[in-house]
């Protein structure tokens, strides 16, 4: 029984952690916010003033902002169902008893111990190119024209690819709900006459729900920033149709160190992944509370 | 107190260890194979310098860029000497952040540099880096295509005879495309080859008063002709072809002709990569009349931060790297044809280096044609053939890539992506208060 002096014994406890953590965030953050309002290059050190707003309108007046915000949620939300349907069909296979399961398991979840670039300039040259992918090869071989990936689809080229990388991830979250799922509650229902559809509409999924909340708070985290596949594949292009908002900040202000409008487009960024956040908690997050 | 002393005593321990009077300098350099190969050869300098201790730090060539950027800009001081590229070089040496290399000894021979990689390294006549490995961009053509097609490469061919050559030697049933160029958006992907072919259609970035001037009928034309060329004999997927992607296509016999760096004529003619070496021939950069050619200028340099307390030390360094008996050095251990080319005029006249590189040649001459403070056939306010060396390069110039690789990708019209790259260039230079 926690007596009010131990709750605050424990609060008292906790003050250094907390501590520790909030100057870890506010002290970044706010030297952010401050270097947001500065005309600041760094290869121009002389030229050093305040901006005001300026860097903010400079951001957002880009002609490429909006269409990166856009490229940026179609991103998530293109990732996130791939990763979470296949995840869940990949997950209900797998834990069925087959001949070499762990084997199996293990090949399934590799992808995701490929490191970004690397997987991404595999699929660029190995997979999609338009000349000597396996993709092409395989259109060729049925007598289609092969497709110029990057150019025609850049945006869901980049989707599939980081879809490829997740897809472990959410099967593994997955598998470990399925298999966590009580045997005796399924043959129950088995017995009460239920089909293998109802039985995974009714038994199964409210059963995962929880972790495919998981598997979609944290993917979103993480999603916000791809960055890496866009620069080793398209460099954000052509024209702006796979620039995201990551990418438009390299772009527009740490290629040219500049360090005011990167910090402007950064906090741009913490308030959209704030946003972002906001609602994907309002609409998921409940699953978590129960 | 006696914390001092043990820190004290720490310190002259490790003194000891290293040697009474060693000098430890640290040098970042780039991961390409010329530079690995100076640090295996350091034995030689060390054996010279008994007093001066080498550190490395290799990097690849984005992360270099980065690393050494942010410490000079930050007067970070870790690096001794640093390899940068012709790009740095006037921007820092315009911020005094160099040391000018007036110290490299008597018999090193400053003259015999290249004078147009020297004009690069330069500002106000002195010199701020010392070249290491230069290069240029040319032709690269197949013999046995260009003979099929019934022609006969000229060593200095038009953009007219190129585009003519290209469209006879595609052949899309055999999967064989006239020509292969860069499409992938980024200031050093597409960019530093459209810029320089800009160049030889008369076009130019900026005017004097830094107005940009995609408006101009010049860069229409360029951009124009390069994308038809692609439509009608580029490969497949072009809009996201580097250097690399266009490199195995060459050598994997798909492309008649390759306009990319010289350094790639020795990957092409390695018969152990490529499947077409004993075919390939050279040729210069095309032009189109007016005077200048599409052929760019790119020098990777060793440079010595102005802050660093070993100023001496360094420029040993420096002047042993990039020295005439290196280039001998490297030859007796490694042959010849593994010298790093494009920095020394000596290097060119030399008959062995001749015989050991078929494409020495056309290198030089190729090198001698860029003029980075003339790059264009009017006159500019930037230096630089392939680039602007200004901070806002890097990224104006990304923005602009993006642009050109969807007009390339058939996704805006030439005209649209001219005027969408004018406005950014608009936005870009008023905010870095080039345009008043």
């Amino acid at each position: 029984m926690a007596t009010r002096q131990t709750r605050t014994l424990a609060r008292f406890m906790m003050v250094p952690s907390v501590i520790l953590l909030l100057v870890w965030m506010v002290v970044p953050l706010a030297m952010t916010l401050w270097f947001s309002f500065q005309n600041y290059n760094l290869l121009n050190p002389a030229n050093v003033s305040f901006g005001g707003l300026f860097n903010y309108r400079f951001f957002y007046t880009d002609p490429a902002f909006f269409q990166s915000i856009w490229n940026t949620l179609v991103i998530v939300v293109g990732v996130l169902l791939i990763t979470v349907i296949g995840g869940i069909a990949l997950a209900l296979l797998l834990d069925q008893p087959i001949f070499g399961q762990g084997i199996v398991r293990i090949l399934v979840i590799s992808p995701f111990f490929v490191m970004p670039p690397v997987a991404a300039l595999v699929w660029k040259n190995m997979l999609m190119h338009p000349g000597y992918g396996v993709f092409a090869d395989i259109a060729r071989f049925v007598g289609l024209r092969p497709i110029d990936w990057f150019a025609q689809y850049p945006l869901f080229s980049i989707i599939l690819i980081v879809a490829w990388q997740w897809l472990p991830f959410a099967t593994l979250i997955l598998l470990t709900s399925l298999q966590s799922l009580d045997g005796e509650q399924k043959e129950a229902a088995e017995m009460d006459g239920a089909g293998a559809l109802s039985r995974f509409v009714y038994l199964t999924l409210p059963h995962m729900a929880r972790a495919i909340t998981v598997v979609i708070l944290i993917q979103s985290i993480f999603l916000l920033g791809i960055y890496a596949e866009i620069l080793v594949t398209t460099n954000g292009g052509p024209g702006y149709a796979s620039t995201n908002l990551p990418f438009l900040i390299y772009r527009t202000a740490l290629l040219g160190y500049d360090v005011g409008g990167a910090s402007a487009g950064g906090i741009i960024a913490v308030v959209l992944a704030n946003i972002v956040a906001f609602f994907l908690m309002r609409a998921v997050g409940k699953n978590l509370d129960k | 107190m006696r914390l001092h002393t043990i820190i004290l005593g720490l310190c002259s321990a490790s003194a000891i260890a290293f040697g009474a009077h060693a000098e430890s300098i640290t040098i970042a350099t780039v991961n390409n194979g010329d530079m690995v190969r100076m640090q295996k050869l350091t034995d030689d300098f060390t054996a010279k310098n008994p007093d001066i201790q080498l550190q490395w730090v290799t990097l690849e060539e984005n992360v270099l860029r980065e690393r050494v950027t942010t410490d000079i800009a930050t007067k970070g001081g870790q690096y001794d000497v640093m390899t940068i590229g012709t790009y740095e070089v006037p921007i820092w040496a315009k911020q005094d952040w160099l040391l000018p290399l007036d110290n490299l000894g008597d018999t090193y021979d400053a003259g015999d540099i290249i004078p147009a990689i020297a004009g690069g390294l330069s500002l106000d006549g002195k010199l701020y880096a010392a070249p290491f490995y230069g290069e240029s961009s040319f032709v690269m053509y197949r013999k046995d295509l260009m003979d099929k097609a019934g022609l006969t490469m000229p060593e200095a061919p038009t953009w007219e005879f190129i585009a003519d050559a290209a469209r006879k030697m595609t052949d899309r049933a055999s999967d064989i495309n006239g020509i292969c160029l860069r499409g992938k958006a980024g200031w050093g992907e597409n960019i530093a080859f459209l810029t320089a072919m800009a160049n030889s259609f008369g076009a130019r970035w900026f005017d004097e008063n830094w107005q940009p001037q995609f408006d101009q009928p010049e860069w229409k034309n360029a951009l124009q002709f390069y994308i038809d060329l692609m439509k009608d004999a580029g490969p497949q997927g072009a809009s996201s072809n580097g250097f690399n992607e266009n490199l195995a296509l060459f050598q994997q016999g798909k492309c008649g002709m390759w306009i990319d760096a010289t350094v790639a004529a020795s990957f092409v003619s390695n018969p152990t990569d490529s499947t077409v070496a004993d075919k390939v021939g050279y040729a210069l950069a095309p032009d189109t009349g007016l005077g200048k050619r599409g052929n760019w200028l790119w020098a990777w340099s060793l440079a010595i931060p102005a802050g660093t307390q070993k100023a001496e030390a360094a420029q040993k360094f420096v002047a042993w790297a990039t020295s005439k008996e290196y280039l001998e050095l490297v030859a007796s251990k490694e042959g010849w044809a593994n010298v790093p080319p494009g920095t020394r005029t000596s290097l060119y006249e030399n008959p062995e280096y001749q015989q050991a590189a078929p494409f020495a040649k056309m290198t030089l001459d190729s090198i001698n044609s860029a003029d980075p403070t003339h790059p264009t056939v009017k006159p500019v306010p930037y230096v630089g053939v392939q680039f602007v060396a200004i901070p806002e390069f890097q990224g104006l110039g990304t923005t602009v890539g993006q642009l050109f690789s969807a007009a390339l990708a058939g996704q805006s019209s030439v005209d649209d992506a001219l005027a969408g790259a004018q406005t950014a260039a608009v936005r870009e230079m008023t905010r870095a208060g080039y345009i008043k």
